[in-house]
């Protein structure tokens, strides 16, 4: 309430000076200060990380530190190089996997979620199922898993699909309840049809719910399929890097260990990204979460 | 006490428009929210429902608009049973918040009514404008609900209730949550709307000035179990502007109608 006034405030007071001679230089002013915040807020982060990356390559050169205890930052970026083409198709495998069950628990999470909200008879007959998965570590469930099923690959996306499942599921049945009882009232007055409810009020109002489970799944579904992995204990040609982890650790190889860390959190950031971006992209014009407050 | 109210009680009346005929509302967890109701309200009447919380007001009203079901008794509308007129287009509620939808424009919370009537965007366009138009919101149309002030939000909604060009406006203590001076502007608003679109309008409020100012009748109720007191008529004192607000006809409305409360808290205590 007290924003939206002094957004309209604002603009009453962009209208009243709109024509004075004052306003172009106004107006100047503070386009330069949003592209210096703007400038700032990509610097700055970047900057720190310089500066961090620069004070390890300082210390492991200084105390002379062996590269197969810690090898400078230096090092893995030559690794990185070198064995790119060996890493690359692991990281391949290990972003199919990832996506998949992603896309997986969407589906399903989305699928379910709408059922639960419709029947609140199935949701208290099944969430018991849900929570259990959820609860139950899911590196304690893969042997299982790795026994029961015989292709690694889908068992490996089983493992991710049961961690990133749950805040999809329990989100979108939320969101889905979520709508605001005037409207649903509003909608039942001018007899809405089921889809047209579900379409143009239960969606939206759940879309919140959903994109704040969306970027907590993302990363649990890379979790999941590198704990997954490691528990698989798979080596060769189709697997991932995970896998490529674990067989430098055997042979002592620790900046390519490194090196396939650096990609594992590299897929990490960049699913991070994009499903903030995302979020950004379908709620920025409403919902409070995604609003930039003036202050 | 009500024949001093009655002003003028033969001011001339459309066609019936709703009948309540015993009509009784009770909860499931037992709470009787409405007991033995009877009201018969003409086309073109101005209704307020006045009363304390609890007295079943917004209960009678949600049952007119068939957002909740007669557990016994009789509501009919146009001789329909509520909610059963083609496609509910004929009824426009205003809730006691704005109740837009925030992911949606001013223009597309107010084309919701048509749209969901099965109207496209291109044939509703000139019906959306021109209810925007009537609520002085026609720069806004572009605008999200959180770019506006209270007031502006509210009036979104009067255009949202209005788009569908209803016969009857069902309007639940629309303007409690705002300031005095616009709830001023909105009151003189709505008596201009009421007036130009010939609406049938039920008006509920806990508020004896807003009832006195805005309505032709003022159905009093009282609480535990909700039920009607009385009926005040102030049909005779036209038109309502400024002046009648500040006029000794509308002060000693005002202290007809107080009395009249009054006397149903005074019964509330006698219960307890």
């Amino acid at each position: 309430m007290s924003t939206s006034t002094t957004e309209l405030t604002a603009a009453a007071a962009g209208i009243a000076a709109s024509g004075s001679a004052a306003e172009p230089d106004m107006r100047r002013r503070i386009a330069r200060g949003a592209a210096r915040e703007r400038r700032l807020r990509v610097l700055m982060p970047l900057g720190a990380l310089a500066i961090a990356l620069a004070i390890w390559e300082g210390l492991v050169w200084y105390h002379e530190v062996p590269h197969y205890l810690i090898p400078a930052p230096s090092r893995i970026a030559a690794t990185l190089a070198s064995d790119f083409g060996s890493l690359l198709p692991s990281m391949w495998f290990t972003v199919k996997l990832t996506l998949l069950s992603l896309l997986l628990a969407i589906v399903g999470g989305v699928a379910l979620g709408m059922v639960f909200a419709l029947s609140r008879l199935v949701e208290i007959s099944l969430f018991p199922f849900a929570v259990i998965l959820q609860v139950t570590p899911v590196i304690a469930i893969a042997p299982l898993i790795l026994i029961y099923v015989h292709d690694t690959f889908v068992a490996l996306l089983i493992c991710a699909w049961i961690v990133a499942f749950f805040p999809i599921l329990s989100n979108t049945a939320i969101g889905l309840r979520s709508a605001d009882h005037n409207l649903r009232d509003l909608f039942t007055l001018y007899q809405a049809s089921p889809w047209q409810r579900l379409r143009l009020l239960l969606v939206p109002s759940a879309l919140p719910y959903f994109m704040a489970a969306l970027k907590i799944a993302g990363g649990l579904a890379l979790i999941g399929a590198v704990v997954a992995e490691f528990v698989a204990g798979t080596a060769g040609q189709n697997t991932g890097l995970a896998s490529r982890i674990l067989e430098s650790s055997f042979r002592n190889e620790i900046p390519r260990m490194f090196a396939a860390l650096f990609l594992v959190s590299l897929l990490g950031v960049v699913i991070f990204l994009l499903t903030s971006f995302l979020s950004k992209a379908v709620l920025g014009h409403w919902h409070e979460s995604e609003i930039k407050r003036e202050n | 006490m009500t024949a001093e109210a009655a002003v003028s009680a033969d001011r001339v009346r459309g066609p019936e428009m709703i009948r309540m005929a015993g009509v009784h509302k009770q909860f499931a967890n037992g709470t009787v929210a409405v007991r033995d109701m009877n009201l018969t309200i003409r086309q073109g009447e101005f209704i307020s429902f006045l009363g304390p919380s609890g007295c079943g007001k917004s209960t009678a009203l949600k049952m007119i608009a068939g957002l909740l079901s007669v557990s016994a008794g009789e509501i009919t509308v146009n001789g329909h049973r509520p909610g059963e007129q083609t496609g509910g287009q004929d009824t426009g509620f205003v809730f006691q918040e704005a109740t837009l939808m925030p992911w949606a424009t001013v223009f597309d919370n107010v084309f919701l009514p048509l749209r969901l009537g099965g109207m496209r965007r291109r044939e509703a366009r000139d019906r959306v404008e021109e209810a925007l138009a009537s609520v002085g919101l026609t720069r806004f149309a572009r605008a999200y609900p959180r770019e506006l002030s209270g007031g502006m939000k509210m009036r979104v909604s009067i255009a949202r209730a209005l788009v569908t060009r209803p016969r009857l406006l069902l309007m639940d203590e629309p303007f409690a949550a705002l300031d005095e001076m616009t709830r001023f502007k909105l009151n003189n608003d709505v008596l201009k709307l009421w007036e130009r679109h010939g609406l049938t309008v039920i008006f509920v409020t806990h508020s004896v000035f807003e009832s006195v100012y805005l309505s032709s009748r003022v159905v009093i109720m009282a609480a535990r179990p909700g039920r009607v007191v009385s009926e005040i008529d102030l049909a005779g004192d036209h038109p309502r502007t400024d002046r009648y607000r500040n006029s000794p006809a509308y002060a000693e409305n005002c202290r007809v109608v107080s009395a009249a409360l009054e006397e149903t808290l005074d019964h509330v205590d006698i219960d307890h």
